[in-house]
C-alpha cells in the first residue's frame, strides 16, 4: 500500500430496507488500481452494500469516504463524479435510445480530467457494439446490453468501475467475452469491483476477495487463500 | 429522440407546404381556426418535451400558456402601440421565471404527486387572475392593440392582418418544433429521453437528474407562455380560462392522441381534436359521446397515437418492399 487513502471505503455501515435491517457493520475498502470481489449467496447483502456505498440506498449508520474525504448521505451523482461508475445488475439500458445515443449520453472526462475513452477505443474494444450501433436498447441481446452497460461506465473515464453480476444470466461464450473485457480494463488500470458466482473465473482475476454472509463481512483474503481453503466455499459460497 | 424516417418526414413537409398554401386558397374562417389550432400546437408540443420525452406528466401546464397571455394583456392592455420585441422578451422571461418557480417544488415529487402538484399549481393561477379585479377577474383583459412588429421602424409582418398572422404563426410552429428537435438530438435531450426510461440509473451516471428534469420544465413552460402570448395577441383578449384545468387535460388529450415523444405527433393531434370539436357538433348535439369514443378506440387499438401509427406503417411497407426486393432475387 502507498499509503494513499482508498478510492472508496465503507466504515461500519448499517443499511436498512425500512424495518429490515440489512448490513450489520460492514467495513470494506479499494484501493486504486485493485480488482476486489463481492462473493456470497443470493440475499447476503451484496448489492446493498455496492448501492450503500453509491447512495442509492444510504446506510443509517456509519460512514463512506471516498479517497479519504467523507461523503455519507452525498447524492449518487456526487459520488459517481468522482470517476465511480456503477454497472447495475439489472443493466439498466436505455431501451428509447440507441446504441450510440446510450454511448454519447454518459460520455463526460473523469475526475482528473482524463478523457482517454473515446468511442473509437470503446468500439475498439466492443467491435459488436460498433455493429449494432443505431438499433436502439431494446434491441440488444442479454449479452450486447451488458458489453454496452459496461461500455456506457467506461465512457464517464472511471477510476473505479463496480460490476453487480457481472455474467448473471448471459451465455457461455458470452461470459467468455466479458470476462475478457474485464482483464482488459484490469489492465489499464481502472479498479474494479466485481459481483459473479462464476467462482472459477472471477479469482484468477482478483486481487482480493470479500465473502458476503447475512450482512457482515464473513472473509477477506487474497484469491490464493480462498482457492487453498476449500471449507471456506463450502461454508459460505456453495449451495 | 428518434430519427425520423424519410417518408414520414416527407409527409410532415408536404403538410408544411399545404399549410403553406392554404390561405390563398382556403376559406378565412378556416384560416382563422388553423392559426389558432397552430398556437395551441405550440402549446402542446412543448407538453410532449414534458410528458413524452422526460416522462413528466404536468397536469397544469395551462398555467404557463395563460401566464403567457397576461404577461402579454397586463402590461401592454392600454398601449398604443405595442413593441413585440419588448413585449415578447418580457412575457418569455416572466413566464420562464414562473415555471422556474413552479418547477423547482415540483420536480422533487414524481408520478401522481407531480401531477398533484402541477395541478395545484395551475388552479392557484387560475384563482389568482379569476377573482382579482385589478387583471379583469372573471371578465377577463381586452388588449387594444396588435403587437407591432418591427426592425428600425420598418414593418416586417402585419399582425392586425389575419394572413399576416397565419404566416407568422406558421414560422414559430416550425421554429419550436426545429428548436426543440436540436435539443433532443443533443446529449442533453438524451439525457431527458433517460431520465424517463430510468431516472435512477441516469443519478448512477453521475448527472443531477433534479437539474435537467427542472431546465426542461423552464423550457416547456417557457414554450408555452409564447403560445399564451401569440394567442393573446391574435385574439387581443384573455381570459382566466386559459389557465384552468380544462385546458391542461385536453393539452394532454391532443399530445396522447397525437403520439408522445414525437413532437409532430402533438401537432396531428391539435389538428385532430380541434377538428372534430368544430366537426361533430354539426352531425348531433351529443357530439362528445362520439369524441369520447374516437378517443378510447385511437388509445385502445393505437396505443402510440396517429404518429405511432404513421411510423408502424412505415415500418410495415419497408418490411413489404423488402419481401419484394427478396421475391425479385
Amino acid at each position: 500500500m502507498n499509503g494513499a487513502p482508498p478510492i472508496i471505503e465503507a466504515r461500519k455501515i448499517h443499511t436498512y430496507y425500512g424495518d429490515s435491517h440489512v448490513l450489520h457493520g460492514v467495513d470494506f475498502h479499494i484501493d486504486a488500481g485493485e480488482t476486489v470481489s463481492l462473493l456470497g449467496r443470493n440475499g447476503m447483502g451484496k448489492t446493498t452494500l455496492l448501492r450503500s456505498m453509491l447512495g442509492l440506498t444510504p446506510p443509517r449508520s456509519g460512514s463512506i469516504h471516498v479517497d479519504g474525504l467523507e461523503c455519507t448521505g452525498a447524492s449518487t451523482h456526487e459520488t459517481t463524479r468522482k470517476g465511480i461508475a456503477f454497472v447495475p445488475e439489472d443493466r439498466g439500458i436505455f431501451p428509447n435510445l440507441d446504441v450510440l445515443e446510450n454511448l454519447t449520453m454518459a460520455s463526460r472526462s473523469g475526475p482528473a480530467g482524463g478523457d482517454d475513452w473515446t468511442l473509437k477505443r470503446i468500439f475498439d474494444l466492443f467491435p459488436r457494439l460498433h455493429e449494432r450501433r443505431d438499433h436502439m436498447g431494446n434491441q440488444l441481446s442479454g449479452g450486447e446490453q451488458q458489453m454496452l452497460t459496461i461500455a456506457r461506465a467506461l465512457m464517464t473515464n472511471p477510476r473505479l468501475i463496480i460490476l453487480d453480476e457481472a455474467t448473471e444470466g448471459l451465455a457461455p461464450l458470452i461470459r467468455l467475452e466479458i470476462w475478457e473485457i474485464v482483464r482488459q480494463i484490469k489492465a489499464t488500470g481502472i479498479a474494479s469491483i466485481i459481483v459473479d458466482k462464476d467462482m472459477d473465473a472471477l479469482l484468477p482475476i482478483c486481487d482480493r476477495n470479500y465473502i458476503v454472509n447475512k450482512g457482515t463481512i464473513a472473509y477477506q483474503g487474497k484469491s490464493r487463500e480462498l482457492l487453498e481453503n476449500p471449507d471456506l466455499c463450502k461454508q459460505y459460497l456453495c449451495v | 429522440m428518434k430519427k425520423t424516417p424519410g417518408p414520414i418526414m416527407l409527409f410532415l413537409l408536404l403538410c408544411i407546404g399545404l399549410l403553406a398554401i392554404f390561405p390563398l386558397v382556403g376559406d378565412d374562417f378556416y384560416t382563422e381556426l388553423i392559426t389558432k389550432i397552430m398556437i395551441l400546437s405550440i402549446f402542446t408540443i412543448s407538453l410532449d418535451l414534458l410528458i413524452g420525452f422526460t416522462g413528466l406528466i404536468s397536469f397544469g401546464h395551462a398555467a404557463f400558456f395563460g401566464i403567457g397571455a397576461y404577461f402579454l394583456a397586463i402590461f401592454f392592455q392600454d398601449a398604443e402601440q405595442i413593441n413585440y420585441w419588448w413585449a415578447l422578451t418580457l412575457t418569455l422571461s416572466g413566464t420562464a421565471l414562473a415555471s422556474l418557480i413552479v418547477g423547482w417544488i415540483c420536480i422533487r415529487t414524481s408520478g401522481i404527486y407531480f401531477i398533484m402538484l402541477t395541478l395545484a399549481f395551475a388552479q392557484m393561477f387560475f384563482y389568482f387572475f379569476f377573482e382579482s379585479p385589478h387583471f379583469g377577474g372573471d371578465d377577463g383583459i381586452f388588449i387594444s392593440s396588435k403587437p407591432d412588429l418591427s426592425i428600425a421602424a420598418e414593418e416586417l409582418v402585419d399582425l392586425g392582418n389575419e394572413h399576416h398572422f397565419y404566416y407568422f404563426v406558421l414560422t414559430w410552429m416550425v421554429a419550436v418544433y426545429l428548436f426543440l428537435s436540436m435539443v433532443l438530438r443533443a446529449p442533453f435531450g438524451y439525457i431527458l429521453v433517460a431520465i424517463k426510461a430510468n431516472e435512477q440509473r441516469v443519478r448512477a451516471l453521475g448527472y443531477s437528474t433534479q437539474y435537467y428534469k427542472l431546465v426542461s420544465f423552464v423550457i416547456a413552460g417557457t414554450i408555452a407562455g409564447l403560445a399564451g402570448f401569440l394567442e393573446a395577441a391574435h385574439t387581443s383578449f384573455v381570459t382566466p380560462a386559459y389557465l384552468s384545468w380544462h385546458e391542461s387535460g385536453i393539452a394532454i388529450m391532443m399530445v396522447v392522441l397525437g403520439g408522445m415523444g414525437t413532437l409532430f405527433g402533438a401537432v396531428i393531434g391539435t389538428f385532430a381534436v380541434v377538428f372534430l370539436q368544430d366537426l361533430l357538433p354539426a352531425i348531433t348535439d351529443h357530439w362528445q359521446i362520439i369524441m369520447g369514443g374516437i378517443v378510447i378506440a385511437i388509445v385502445l387499438f393505437l396505443p402510440n397515437g396517429i404518429a405511432g401509427a404513421l411510423y408502424s406503417l412505415h415500418a410495415l411497407l419497408n418490411k413489404k418492399g423488402l419481401a419484394k426486393a427478396d421475391a425479385d432475387d
